[in-house]
């Protein structure tokens, strides 16, 4: 299985999922941004980082990059697609996913370990969770607040597309459960099709034992090689 | 006419309107008045300048020479006293010691790193966000520029008083400008300091490491060689940012009018520097370039005239081909510009296209600005006319030094008369006092303003006592870094301070279970100028050579940050130390937290009733006065080696460092960690026990008491078992009990209390913080 990870100008995580892909097994294969080029890759990772600096909004000018019209088609066409935080800024401004990202109701960025339930356990990239399982991964963001219409919140709850929902890492510690504001307390969606998830929090940063504060974040990567098996 | 004010007038020779200033020019008008003083030369340095040339400087080459000559890149005031750390014994591990941007660690298997620490102080308080943005852009660019990859970054950070209205000015845009720079490069910040002082009112000290690792032969250096090979110019436009910043702003104590500097101050772009660095790594990668240089304080200046005379030839400038931001810029103002992210490479003619072709794969403007030559002369051209010719060495190497008088703090003697009270009225209170203090309480609000996951190596970050990252995915070869620097025990005593602070940094490595290899420092002095300031910047730096020497460890590199003082009031003189160890493996590195219940916890070290320049005599009796604690480099040189072997063997569960605040101190974050207590026993004076910051401690936790306790008796360091973990409160035996939800609640609040509800919106300027005058 090939997995690719695309680098734009100012992508921070594309080394680390790159690891995460190996890790769960697969064959992580650089993608840039500024080629037509998906190498025949079987999925792809949009990674973390701040893509042209953010100028403009997060995620804006990369979504406009030459490769980002072939994932768009690809996925289209039910190629897998997951966007981490920039990643999930740069589906949303490239209209793969619905709503778009804002900045933290507090306007800091903030880095912590943080609890998410999985409310969908068969998207492309969630098949080896359980449905409401609980699982930590770090969250950083700066501009990482998931806003959209009451009406679109309504009819995305009500097609089951809000994937993970941010909830207390430590119950009763008294921090709050929602680290940025978000709506409904989002912290991913799907595609219609389930192919295509973008979150905030960083699954890639928890893979390993030695660096992460679990290995909860490995179980995005080894679903979607499943998700390949199946459908070959 | 202030010094800015000087600049608009610089390129016009003087007395003479709209005529460019030329050696020309300066040859035939050898007497005409030049405006040094505003540029902050003193007249016997003017003099050698012309001295040196044999006319007087072109307007062009006094901005050259003023900048360069600088207190900031001259290291006029210090540099007698640094030579003592060139005189330590030679280190085999040391690949490139001082002198170079920063120095070269082999850390085995092939590895190097490089690591440094440099004061971004008075930027900073003029425009608290730019200014700790750029302080990591730069220290960043000073490890690039030796072929490394940059892999994380530090900051050690010291405000006025906690509760100062300026302080809630200038925090909140330091801790979002560090944050704002290393998050969006993708540098995880793995450790650092935060510390409140009065001293620190009106010169906040923002100090920023950047570590970057490389194999051997990925070294570069930063010299001009080869005749004929291009200056290329590469990275950001040059605008008219920062123009005199090291001379101007770093290098002169502020007055009353404080924050009037702001233009002074660069403006950084992270995502520039980001571009930098992958265009750089991929350079370097493929062989482009023979020597480079960043451009930091004093901007084209500092990189022409130091890659030159570091070289073996002259070089030759065409100052029409910098891009510019700002089209009306006079040379001079080009020369002296601080403009962030940009970097200059010496490159065989035969490998500019391939290296401008690597830049634009990065979208980073490069521009060939001139070349090497046979001669021994820095020349500038500008518009067809020679307004540069100088030798390069006389600005970049040869500036002035001075043996500048020092005297004893006046007041020494009874301030260290002054012993502190040494019995507390109420252990329970003194206790949440001071783990509520803003030292010492929890640095969340900051470290959460941090990315630590970035690049996936991030094995321990704050609040551990050490950053930890692995080097190599393979062999799990890694490294521990920490910064310390208590300056209430440098105001004491500057000579053992500095040692102190070089014990704890050293300490705090081997607590992870690393072999310490290498130290690096940020001196923070106030003005040179005054003698008793410069006795104390003579003190530590003969403390830390002399601890260094004991220790077996060389200097590295360092920076020198002085003129830190508001009127007649110097900072507490605060000589902030880098210790860089080693991981073999650093699977078995030690944490700070405590996971399991049941375990042992033992006292390593001997606790005395040493009070001086403590936690507890600040927090709870408002006294600095005193003696600091005893040093003692062959009890922390046992303890270090018996932790590291207590870590290879997999003898320890977690281990702490006992410093600021003592054992209540590290009870209280080693419990909280996890949330797990303990019931403990104290013997001894509960005082003393409690609140003493004695050194070469270290609390650990084990299931194997036996073992740990046999081990040290081996290393002839002194046991102490306080009891086990468990429980959801601290116990204190016969003394006090402390529930951990109780604790936790005094320790969280006080920062979010300060400085804003990480919930609430925050960014507003408090009325009053800012000096209107």
């Amino acid at each position: 299985m090939r997995i690719g990870v695309i680098t734009f100008p100012g992508s921070l995580d594309d080394v680390d999922a790159a690891r995460a892909v190996r890790l769960a097994g697969a064959e992580p294969v650089s993608l840039w941004h500024g080629d037509h080029d998906l190498k025949d890759v079987d999925a792809v990772v949009l990674p973390g980082g701040f893509s042209y600096g953010d100028y403009l909004r997060a995620g804006a000018i990369a979504a406009r990059s030459p490769l980002m019209q072939d994932v768009v088609a690809a996925a289209h066409g039910g190629l897998p697609v997951l966007g981490i935080c920039n990643g999930f800024q740069v589906l949303c401004e490239a209209g793969l996913l619905p709503g778009a990202l804002t900045r933290n109701s507090h306007l800091h960025f903030r880095n912590r370990d943080q609890g998410l339930l999985v409310e969908r356990a068969d998207t492309a990239w969630t098949t080896s969770f359980q449905p409401g399982q609980r699982i930590v991964v770090p969250v950083k963001n700066g501009e990482g607040r998931y806003v959209a219409a009451d009406a679109d919140l309504d009819r995305l709850e009500g097609e089951g597309r809000v994937v993970v929902r941010y909830v207390s890492t430590t119950p009763g510690s008294g921090v709050d459960a929602n680290p940025n504001g978000s709506s409904r307390d989002i912290a991913g969606v799907t595609s219609a099709d389930g192919r295509v998830v973008g979150l905030m929090p960083h699954p890639e940063h928890a893979v390993e034992d030695l660096t992460g504060p679990s290995t909860d974040g490995l179980g995005f990567f080894t679903s979607v090689l499943s998700a390949l098996v199946v459908a070959a | 006419m202030s010094a800015t004010e000087g600049l608009s007038e610089l390129d016009t020779a003087p007395g003479r309107t709209s005529r460019l200033d030329t050696v020309e020019l300066a040859t035939r008008h050898p007497d005409d008045e030049q405006p040094y003083a505003e540029l902050g030369l003193r007249a016997e340095e003017y003099a050698r300048i012309r001295e040196i040339l044999g006319r007087r400087p072109t307007t062009a080459e006094l901005a050259m020479y003023s900048v360069m000559w600088s207190e900031h890149c001259s290291y006029k005031s210090s540099k007698v006293h640094l030579r003592r750390f060139a005189d330590l014994p030679k280190s085999d591990a040391l690949l490139v010691g001082m002198g170079e941007n920063a120095g070269v660690v082999d850390v085995g298997e092939g590895w190097a790193v490089t690591f440094k620490v440099e004061s971004h102080n008075h930027p900073s308080y003029v425009e608290p966000y730019q200014g700790a943005a750029t302080g990591v852009g730069g220290i960043v660019r000073d490890i690039l520029t030796m072929g490394a990859r940059p892999i994380a970054v530090m900051d050690s950070l010291r405000f006025g008083a906690a509760d100062a209205p300026d302080t809630a000015r200038v925090l909140p845009g330091v801790v979002a400008g560090v944050g704002g720079y290393g998050n969006c490069l993708g540098l995880p910040n793995i450790g650092g300091e935060l510390l409140f002082d009065e001293t620190y009112a009106g010169n906040p000290l923002v100090n920023a490491l950047c570590v970057g690792v490389l194999r051997h032969e990925e070294l570069q250096l930063a010299k001009a060689e080869g005749t004929g090979n291009k200056v290329v110019l590469f990275g950001a436009r040059t605008g008219g940012d920062g123009i005199g910043g090291v001379s101007v702003l770093a290098s002169e104590t502020f007055d009353a009018e404080g924050p009037a500097k702001r233009p002074a101050v660069q403006v950084g772009d992270p995502f520039t520097e980001k571009l930098l660095i992958e265009a750089c790594l991929e350079i370097f990668a493929a062989g482009l370039v023979t020597g480079i240089q960043d451009l930091g304080g004093a901007g084209i200046s500092c990189a022409t005239s130091e890659l030159a005379a570091a070289g073996s030839g002259g070089m030759a400038i065409d100052l029409d081909a910098v891009p510019l931001r700002d089209s009306t810029l006079t040379p001079a103002e080009i020369l002296m510009s601080e403009s962030q992210e940009r970097m200059c490479a010496i490159v065989e003619p035969g490998k500019v296209e391939a290296f401008l072709a690597v830049c634009a794969k990065w979208d980073v403007l490069a521009t060939v600005i001139g070349e090497v030559t046979d001669g021994d002369r820095l020349t500038i051209d500008w518009h067809g006319e020679r307004i540069v010719d100088v030798p390069p060495r006389t600005v970049a190497l040869e500036g002035p030094r001075y043996e500048r008088p020092m005297a004893r703090p006046a007041d020494l003697d009874a301030l260290q008369a002054d012993a502190p009270p040494s019995t507390s009225a109420d252990l329970r209170a003194d206790w949440l006092a001071v783990v509520s203090s803003p030292d010492g309480a929890d640095k969340s609000w900051v470290t959460e303003q941090y990315d630590r996951y970035v690049r996936g190596n991030t094995v321990l970050a704050q609040p551990e006592d050490a950053g930890v990252l692995r080097i190599d995915e393979s062999s799990n070869l890694g490294i521990a870094l920490s910064l310390d620097g208590n300056a209430r025990f440098a105001r004491l005593d500057p000579y053992t301070g500095a040692q102190l602070n070089l014990a704890e940094a050293y300490r705090n490595v081997a607590v992870s279970g690393a072999k310490p290899l290498a130290v690096t420092n940020c001196l923070n002095f106030g003005s040179p100028e005054n003698p008793e300031v410069m006795w104390q910047f003579a003190e530590a730096v003969r403390g830390l050579a002399d601890g260094c020497r004991e220790l077996g460890l060389p200097v590295t590199g360092g920076n020198v940050s002085l003129y830190n003082q508001t009127g007649d009031v110097a900072i507490n003189p605060t000589p902030v130390i880098g210790v860089l160890g080693v991981h073999a493996d650093v699977t078995r590195r030690v944490p700070t937290g405590w996971r399991a219940a049941g375990e042992s916890v033992l006292l390593l070290g001997e606790s005395r009733p040493e009070f001086g320049g403590s936690a507890w005599a600040a927090v709870v009796h408002g006294h600095l006065g005193g003696l600091p604690p005893r040093l003692d480099l062959a009890a922390e040189r046992a303890l270090g080696e018996l932790l590291a072997s207590l870590s290879a063997d997999g003898l320890v569960s977690s281990a702490h460092d006992l410093a600021d605040g003592g054992l209540a101190q590290a009870l209280t974050e080693s419990a909280l960690r996890y949330g797990t207590g303990a019931r403990l026993s104290v013997p001894g004076d509960p005082t003393a026990s409690l609140f003493g910051e004695s050194v070469a401690r270290v609390v650990v936790t084990t299931a194997d008491p036996a073992a740990v306790r046999a081990a040290a008796e081996a290393a002839g360091a002194p046991v102490t078992e306080l009891g086990t973990t468990g429980g959801d409160a601290l116990v204190l035996d016969g003394l006090l009990e402390l529930p951990l939800a109780e604790l936790r609640a005094a320790w969280t609040a006080t920062l979010p209390a300060l400085f804003g509800s990480p919930e609430a919106t925050v960014g507003s300027i408090p009325a009053g913080a800012v000096p209107t005058s």
